[in-house]
């Protein structure tokens, strides 16, 4: 043990040494771990502290409280109960959609993509509002054309149905993934062998699909547990969810102590199932070695079958759909449920009263973006090709944004820079900050992940023949991390301007959002103002999407990247 | 000379464990002709591609000092060492097109965009390949981008030009022509050239001289001729080529050379290296192609008389293993044209013989 110390002392040592000779790249390492450790860890730690101290004394006694609370073990429970089924739900839909759009020759596989991509660019609570506006008292289908009147659509079953639409997206991205790089050569030789259709599905498709599966429903676990939108929206008082919760002690109650020690609660399970993916499950991945790539032959699946799987499709997008319809009409209609024909009010709404909020989150989205793509990329180029000591907690740091709840991160915030060395609260930084330090990972990610696969020896190669680290850096690595750095300010830009669990304790009256805006709207039953700002909302970032795949293609005509597979 | 490693040693710590070490490269000492082209060769592992990127400066010798051009290069980083390497995975800059990445080296050196222009050309003409100026590298194929990390390499004139396995990415046939054309443009522009490799007809096309390594060390340092018909060991004559060992001992030393037993008869064979005396176990090479095999009466008497064992039809030429008593290893023989030399059948009995010029003594295996 304290050979393996010393040993990582020296290594230590030697990496320091040699970062010295580069005090360029000294200071960065430097700025980059202090920001990290302030607007990461720091924040974080106060949360921490807040449920663990009162009055300045150690004591367990708030987290004790909270958990003796009754309505909040339930808000637990029904938090992972949420959690677990829309997991399992999301990804079983996840993978039958991936799967069939992987293995058959359905017709629409392009639109059926689209579709499905769609809500991962949208506000996260588009779906509990269609919801209400379907379903609700005043539903389009429940009243209007069923005649029910005081069907409850609030609580388990309407958050459920929320939450695996607003889901299931993600896992058939993972999967789709996952079922592609699995070479249907295993399945011809399966086949080939004398293997049933189903045998070959059961014995190869699946077990070299399970790391995959797994990857996906603990993701899907985190990512419903950590959501705060839909529960709001959709949970009412009968179905308490923790996230939600949280927020309401702190703007309902002011208690920020127990807010604190709920969040805390919420980061246990959230956090500790994150790391077992990434560390765990994410390297069970199988890898398929194959000479060549082969075409699918497309027989895994029977006629009959495919027809099935291609109604399901069907039916998830015509669902899909029936939201976004719904949202649009809804921003159209005079009085949802009553009147519904057309008007432009909500829209004249939109743009004399709220559209400050339009202006401020455009702002806010459109700094807070490309910081975090920089940041991103360096780190990354950091973390991939170069030494120091302690590029593991960088790398560990940087990513555990990700893992945590938007709700703690919030709290985590008011908590941090409320008071002296840093107030920030209600101003516009607060906000940027914020969203930076929330999606730096998806910038190393796809940074990490292009500079894994540019062979060292390209850069080597401008070394050899003459070039110095940064003449090679600014001319050959940079160049080749671009389409990396713009699919991360896409997946930011998309964040930012959607971003509601956190921002919703950090905006004021002088910096506000549209996705807080709509919240308020929903809450005060006004959902037409709130579909028009939802649509305005969609509108700019497909505006925004298309203006960056324009700027990529004229700059980079030629180029093959992984444009922003979502 | 142009290059001269001296003593030059590498060793690699392991990750975890300090304490572990590998030695990649063990106190080679090299010197390389103005306008040579030496070849690496030897087994993966062997430390070959260690050796050349130390020259290159990518790896920093643990021990030991690297000479270019009467310079010790030993503190000077790769990017400002008068070497040029040509990379396994050819390293083309992706974003650029081919006449940018040609001229790289000269936009790096300050050169006028016109100037590079007019330079970039007239090296591609001589390589002829010059419709490929405005491509991108994802237009090219595996030889094109081959040419083009060439040319890439060679336009800054470098004192030494390095190769790292430069053709392992093509396929057989294309490999064959680019060796000739690598050859031909090195001879061209008469570049002192380093080349690894670890296939011996790749290094007998291309060298001037073959270095052979094994375990870090060099094995010899000879011709390809000399390599081949003359290895100055066991290693060296059984990488290289298919080689026949058969013990036996020194009878007798004269001036011009020695005398073996060879079967119940005897050879006289040149000694080239190594102290030898009579009555010392050596161990002869012989070629399989230098076999000579006769048909053999059952009852008479010849020298090595055998018996064929294997027969394996290859088209031009048929190879024969053939067993010999008091012998372990069986006999290799390798007969060209079949069709006109003839065909020996399993179970025939033949007489073994060779020409002594084909033949070499090295000491006997322990």
């Amino acid at each position: 043990m304290t050979k393996i110390f010393k040993n990582w002392i020296k290594k230590s040592r030697q990496e320091i040494e040699l970062i010295a000779r580069d005090p360029v790249l000294l200071l960065f390492i430097l700025a980059i771990f202090s920001s990290l450790i302030i607007f990461i860890v720091y924040p974080l730690g106060k949360v921490i502290a807040a449920s663990v101290f009162s009055k300045g004394q150690f004591s367990f006694n708030i987290l004790k409280d909270v958990i003796s609370n009754w309505y909040f073990r339930q808000g637990f429970y029904n938090s992972i109960l949420m959690g677990v089924l829309t997991s399992l739900i999301g990804t079983g839909i996840g993978f039958l959609f991936a799967f069939t759009l992987a293995r058959t020759d359905i017709p629409l596989k392009k639109v059926f993509h689209l579709i499905a991509i769609v809500p991962i660019i949208s506000p996260p609570f588009i779906g509990a509002m269609a919801i209400i506006m379907l379903f609700g008292n005043n539903g389009l289908i429940t009243s209007s054309l069923l005649g029910i009147r005081n069907f409850r659509i609030y609580g388990f079953r309407g958050l459920l149905l929320a939450q695996v639409i607003t889901f299931f997206p993600v896992a058939y991205i993972t999967l789709r993934g996952v079922l592609e790089s699995i070479s249907p050569t295993l399945e011809d030789a399966a086949f080939d062998l004398g293997g049933s259709r189903w045998k070959v599905f059961k014995k190869v498709t699946l077990p070299l699909a399970i790391p995959g599966i797994a990857s996906a429903i603990l993701v899907l676990f985190v990512e419903t547990l950590a959501d705060f939108g839909n529960p709001l929206i959709l949970a009412g008082s009968k179905f308490p969810i923790l996230s939600v919760q949280a927020y309401l002690q702190i703007t309902g109650m002011y208690d920020l102590p127990r807010g604190a020690a709920l969040a805390l609660i919420l980061l246990v399970p959230s956090i500790s199932v994150y790391f077992l993916q990434k560390y765990w499950v994410a390297r069970k991945k199988y890898v398929t070695v194959t000479g060549k790539p082969t075409a699918s032959s497309l027989k895994v699946v029977s006629p009959a079958m495919k027809w099935v799987l291609f109604g399901l499709c069907v039916f998830l997008t015509a669902i899909i759909l029936l939201i976004y319809i719904t949202i649009l009409w809804g921003a159209f209609a005079k009085v949802w449920g009553f009147d519904n024909s057309l008007t432009m009010k909500h829209f004249q709404y939109v743009f004399s009263v709220g559209f400050k909020a339009v202006t401020d989150t455009l702002l806010i989205a459109v700094t807070s973006t490309p910081i975090a793509g920089i940041l991103g990329m360096v780190i990354a180029f950091l973390v991939v090709r170069k030494k120091f000591p302690g590029k593991s907690i960088m790398e560990f740091t940087s990513m555990l944004s990700f893992a945590v709840p938007g709700t703690v991160i919030g709290i985590g915030y008011i908590l941090a820079f409320n008071r002296p060395p840093l107030v920030l609260t209600g101003t516009f930084i607060i906000l940027i900050l914020n969203f930076i330090f929330r999606y730096i990972p998806v910038g190393i990610q796809s940074g990490v992940a292009i500079l894994r696969q540019v062979d060292p020896s390209i850069e080597e190669a401008a070394i050899d023949l003459g070039a110095d680290s940064q003449y090679t850096f600014k001319r050959i690595t940079l160049p080749l991390m671009i389409p990396a750095f713009f699919s991360g300010l896409i997946y930011s830009f998309v964040r930012a301007m959607t971003a509601i669990s956190a921002a919703i304790f950090l905006v004021s009256a002088k910096w506000n959002l549209m996705t807080v805006q709509i919240m308020s709207q929903v809450e005060s039953g006004r959902l037409g103002a709130a579909s028009a700002f939802s649509v305005i909302l969609v509108g700019i970032i497909l505006v925004a999407i298309l203006i960056i795949r324009a700027i990529l293609t004229l700059f980079y005509g030629s180029f093959k990247g992984t444009m922003l597979k979502i | 000379m142009s290059v001269k490693l001296v003593n030059i040693s590498k060793i690699f710590k392991g990750q975890e464990d300090v304490q572990k070490q590998v030695k990649a490269v063990d106190n080679v000492n090299l010197e390389i002709k103005e306008g040579e082209m030496v070849t690496f060769l030897g087994p993966s592992g062997c430390g070959k591609t260690t050796t050349l990127r130390i020259i290159s400066g990518f790896e920093a010798p643990s021990a030991g000092e690297v000479w270019i051009s009467g310079k010790m290069v030993n503190n000077i980083p790769p990017n400002k060492r008068d070497t040029s390497m040509v990379f396994q995975s050819y390293a083309i800059f992706p974003h650029l097109s081919v006449a940018q990445n040609i001229g790289f080296g000269l936009e790096l050196k300050g050169w006028k965009t016109k100037d590079i222009k007019v330079e970039v050309k007239k090296i591609m003409a001589i390589m002829d390949f010059s419709e490929l100026y405005s491509r991108r590298p994802d237009q090219l194929s595996g030889g094109q981008q081959q040419r083009v990390a060439l040319a890439r390499a060679i336009i800054n004139k470098p004192s030494v030009l390095l190769f790292d396995e430069p053709l392992s990415n093509l396929d057989a046939k294309l490999r064959i022509q680019m060796r000739i054309e690598i050859r031909r443009i090195q001879k061209t522009f008469g570049i002192t050239s380093i080349y690894v490799t670890h296939d011996q007809e790749e290094a007998m096309t291309v060298s001037d001289r073959i270095v052979v390594m094994n375990d870090g060390k060099i094995m010899q340092v000879a011709t390809p001729f000399n390599i081949y018909s003359y290895p100055a060991n066991d290693f060296v004559a059984d990488f290289i080529g298919r080689v026949n060992f058969i013990s036996t001992k020194i009878k007798e030393i004269n001036e011009k050379g020695c005398v073996v037993d060879f079967g119940s008869g005897q050879k006289e064979i040149q000694l080239r290296y190594g102290d030898f005396k009579t009555g010392d176990n050596v161990t002869l090479i012989v070629r399989p192609e230098s076999i000579k095999m006769t048909y053999c009466k059952e009852d008479k008497i010849y020298p090595m008389k055998g018996k064929v064992d294997k027969v394996v039809y290859l088209g031009p030429t048929i190879e024969y293993e053939i067993e010999v008593d008091g012998i372990d290893r069986k006999i290799n023989a390798v007969i060209y044209n079949p069709i006109e030399a003839g065909f020996f059948h399993e179970g025939d009995l033949v007489n073994i013989d060779f020409n002594p010029v084909a033949a070499h003594i090295l000491p006997a295996k322990e």
